[in-house]
Parts: C-alpha cells; sequence; structure tokens
C-alpha cells in the first residue's frame, strides 16, 4: 500500500496555491459587487436600497453549497455547462459579495453623521462627499472585519472540492484514495488551512485594536 | 437554446423536500444545543480557568476557527474510522457540527461574559456568594443577553453550513436533494427549491431565536430596555 510521503505533501502544498487563487478570484469577484451592495443598501433611492437588501437576505439565508450545486449542475442542465473553477468563482463571488456588502455598509453608516453635514456645508456633491470625505474614513473602519472575513472566504472555498475543482481539499481526498491514512492526509490538510488562516486571523485582531487605540 | 422549467416534479415530491428540512432541523438542533453547551463550558473556562487551561481552550477555539467545516467534517468521519472508531455518518455529522459551533459560542459568550460589570461581581462577593453560584446567576444569562445577536446569527450559519455534511451522506435536505435531482434530472429547479426552503428555514430560526430572547430576558421584555 501507498505511503503517505514527501511527494504527497508536496502535492497538497501545490494544491494550496488553488486554493488561495479561488479565494483572490472570491474576493476580488465579492469586493466589486460588496462595494455596489453596501452603497446600494445606503442609497437615497428606496428602489436600490430594496434591491441590495432583498439580495443580502436572499443569499445570507442559503448555504453556498446550494449556490455552488445550482450554478455547476443546475447551469449545466440548463445548457450552460461552466468549468468547476468557473462555477466555484462564480458562487463564491455572489456569496462573498453578499456578506462584504453587509459588513461594508456597517462600516459606512459607523462614519459620524457630523461628516455628511460637513462636507455638505463644504458644497460638496454626494459623490464627492462618498469618494473625498466618506470612503476614506470607512476603509479605515472596515480593515479589520474585511481581514476577519477573508479567513471565512478561505475556508468556504473546500467547498469548491465538491463540484470536483482541484484545490487543497479535493487533493486531499485524490492523496487520501491511494495511501488509506485519513486521519494523517486531513489533518496536513487542515494544518496548511490553518497555515494561511491564522495569520489573516491575527492581523484582523491587531488591526482592530490598533483602530481603537487611534480613536 | 431555450431551456423550460419544469416544476412538475414538485407535485409528488414535495413531502421528501419536507422530510429532508425537518431532517436538518434535527440535526442542527442538536448540533446547536450542544454546541452551546459546550461552548459556554469553554467560555467560563477562558475566562476564569487557570493559565493552562486558558490556553488549551485558546487553543481549540483558534485551530477550529481557523480550518473549514469540511475538512473537519472529514477527520471526525474517515479519520476516526481509519484508526477503529467507526461511527455512523448522522452522528460524526453531529459532533463535526458540536465541535465547530463550540468554538465559535466560547468566542462569542467570551465577548459577553467579559462584558459584564466588576461592580456586578463584587455584589456578589459581598452578598457571600461563591464563585460557581456568581457564574451561574449573576454573569451568564445577562452575558448572554448582550451577546444575543451574534449568537443566533452564528447559529443561523451553522444550520446553512450543515449543507455540508451531505458529503459523508448524513441524511438531510441537501442530501434528500441530491437524490431527488438523480432521479428527475431536473437539478436546477430542484436546488432552486431547496434554496427557497433553505432561505425559510433560516427565517424560521431567526423567529425562534427572537422569540427564546423574548422568553429569557425577561428585563428587556418588561422594561423594554437593554443592559
Amino acid at each position: 500500500m501507498n505511503q503517505f510521503t514527501s511527494v504527497h505533501a508536496i502535492y497538497l502544498l501545490e494544491a494550496a496555491r488553488w486554493t488561495l487563487l479561488l479565494s483572490l478570484i472570491a474576493l476580488m469577484g465579492g469586493g466589486v459587487l460588496g462595494l455596489a451592495l453596501a452603497l446600494g443598501r445606503v442609497s437615497r433611492i428606496a428602489t436600490l436600497r430594496f434591491i441590495a437588501t432583498a439580495y443580502i437576505q436572499l443569499i445570507q439565508g442559503t448555504p453556498l453549497l446550494v449556490l455552488l450545486f445550482l450554478s455547476y449542475f443546475g447551469l449545466s442542465m440548463a445548457g450552460y455547462r461552466l468549468d468547476p473553477v468557473v462555477a466555484a468563482g462564480l458562487s463564491l463571488t455572489i456569496y462573498v459579495g453578499a456578506f462584504l456588502g453587509e459588513i461594508w455598509r456597517g462600516c459606512i453608516e459607523a462614519v459620524p453623521r457630523t461628516q455628511w453635514e460637513a462636507s455638505d456645508c463644504l458644497g460638496l456633491n454626494r459623490f464627492q462627499q462618498y469618494t473625498h470625505v466618506i470612503l476614506p474614513q470607512a476603509v479605515r473602519i472596515a480593515t479589520a472585519p474585511t481581514v476577519g472575513f477573508m479567513v471565512q472566504v478561505v475556508k468556504n472555498t473546500s467547498l469548491a472540492s465538491i463540484i470536483g475543482f482541484v484545490e487543497l481539499t479535493r487533493a486531499g481526498q485524490i492523496v487520501n484514495n491511494s495511501t488509506f491514512q485519513p486521519f494523517l492526509v486531513f489533518l496536513f490538510v487542515g494544518a496548511i488551512y490553518f497555515a494561511i488562516c491564522y495569520p489573516l486571523s491575527v492581523a484582523s485582531r491587531v488591526l482592530e485594536r490598533r483602530l481603537h487605540v487611534a480613536r | 437554446m431555450t431551456y423550460k422549467f419544469d416544476f412538475s416534479f414538485l407535485a409528488e415530491r414535495w413531502p421528501a423536500f419536507l422530510e429532508g428540512a425537518w431532517l436538518t432541523i434535527q440535526l442542527t438542533v442538536v448540533a446547536i444545543v450542544l454546541g452551546f453547551v459546550v461552548g459556554t463550558l469553554c467560555a467560563v473556562l477562558r475566562v476564569y480557568g487557570g493559565g493552562v487551561v486558558r490556553r488549551l481552550v485558546g487553543g481549540y477555539v483558534e485551530i477550529i476557527r481557523n480550518t473549514p467545516l469540511l475538512v473537519q467534517i472529514f477527520i471526525v468521519y474517515f479519520g476516526l474510522a481509519s484508526v477503529g472508531l467507526k461511527l455512523s455518518a448522522e452522528l460524526s455529522a453531529i459532533i463535526a457540527l458540536v465541535i465547530n459551533v463550540g468554538a465559535y459560542t466560547t468566542e462569542i459568550m467570551r465577548a459577553g461574559i467579559e462584558s459584564i460589570g466588576k461592580t456586578q461581581l463584587e455584589a456578589a462577593d459581598c452578598l457571600g456568594l461563591t464563585r460557581l453560584q456568581t457564574i451561574f446567576h449573576i454573569v451568564l444569562l445577562p452575558a448572554m443577553e448582550r451577546v444575543f445577536p451574534a449568537l443566533s446569527s452564528q447559529f443561523v450559519l451553522l444550520m446553512l453550513a450543515s449543507s455540508v455534511t451531505s458529503q459523508i451522506s448524513a441524511e438531510e435536505l441537501t442530501a434528500t436533494a441530491n437524490l431527488i435531482q438523480s432521479e428527475t434530472y431536473r437539478s436546477f429547479e430542484v436546488y432552486v427549491v431547496v434554496a427557497v426552503v433553505y432561505l425559510a428555514l433560516s427565517f424560521l430560526y431567526r423567529f425562534a431565536f427572537w422569540l427564546i430572547g423574548r422568553l429569557l430576558f425577561v428585563r428587556r421584555r418588561k422594561l423594554g430596555t437593554a443592559l
């Protein structure tokens, strides 16, 4: 029987690249979507507020796994065959967007009202208020929770293994299928995830503390 | 290519969806109750325990919160089986979910316990309460009241995440859906229906937690004020 060797370990470490890449795709796509949703949530136009709220409620009330199945199995049955990586990237983007939208809405609303009033008095229009006054301050508030949420994103990419995308978890299954040492293999896989996520968790905590000291 | 939506399978399959939802409710309610007990215990140990215990609990929380649930489920199900401890899929799912939600509950409850004012503890001391009595009668309920919104949204997230247990063929809603779609070949429609059922479940859970909060936190109900 095949033993778990350094070859397997290196294979798993290399597979972690795909986990990182998928996380990056999800963060960038979800970031753009999340910003649009956050701005929609605090918009003065009621229709936009409603659409953004409905979207966030809908996505936050559905499991990521079901979104994955919809975009992979569902769309292919409906005639749109997506690659696993595209389907995973798409559903993670949809999912991450909803959560970032809600986190960032909180950050925008955390900017004191007086900042809005002061920039009104200076004669800035709504767009200028956002770009010069509100968003720069909101970004500062948003940094810690966003870094913290990145941990969730990295962990959630593990679900892409279920539709057959060979990232870290799927690679673990493949190695396990040849070595039959699930305990060792999945502990190793877990350790790699931990090595990616723990620094992010610590960074989030440090950033949060720094923000509070600065106040 | 034009695609015709066909939800006709619902006419005879809808009881299966409800059954799946019921299985998910059973699975997650057990996991949430046990996870809450584990988490609260760990939170108390994390705040009032000795140095070693504190560090152990801290390690548990960090390890669980920084690894994916799916990998934890695989370790419990496949890992334990390979060292001779063969558990059923459902039992493995519950164990993994309890370990997972326990870690999140620990962190949330810790924040709640640490937010209790020092004067409360001093007053309890003056009344001659022991450490344990203080924790039980003075600290825990107000601590829970403060973090209840975070706690309930974490539990809703757990309910949604429990869909992952379908991967070790534990019987719940997503597994039911997988079965139905493999028989009807209507995967898009089946997963749309399942998404709607999960959405309904998450509203149901949120309502249930709101109700529990109303019943549990008497002061908030009677005076209408938070702590």
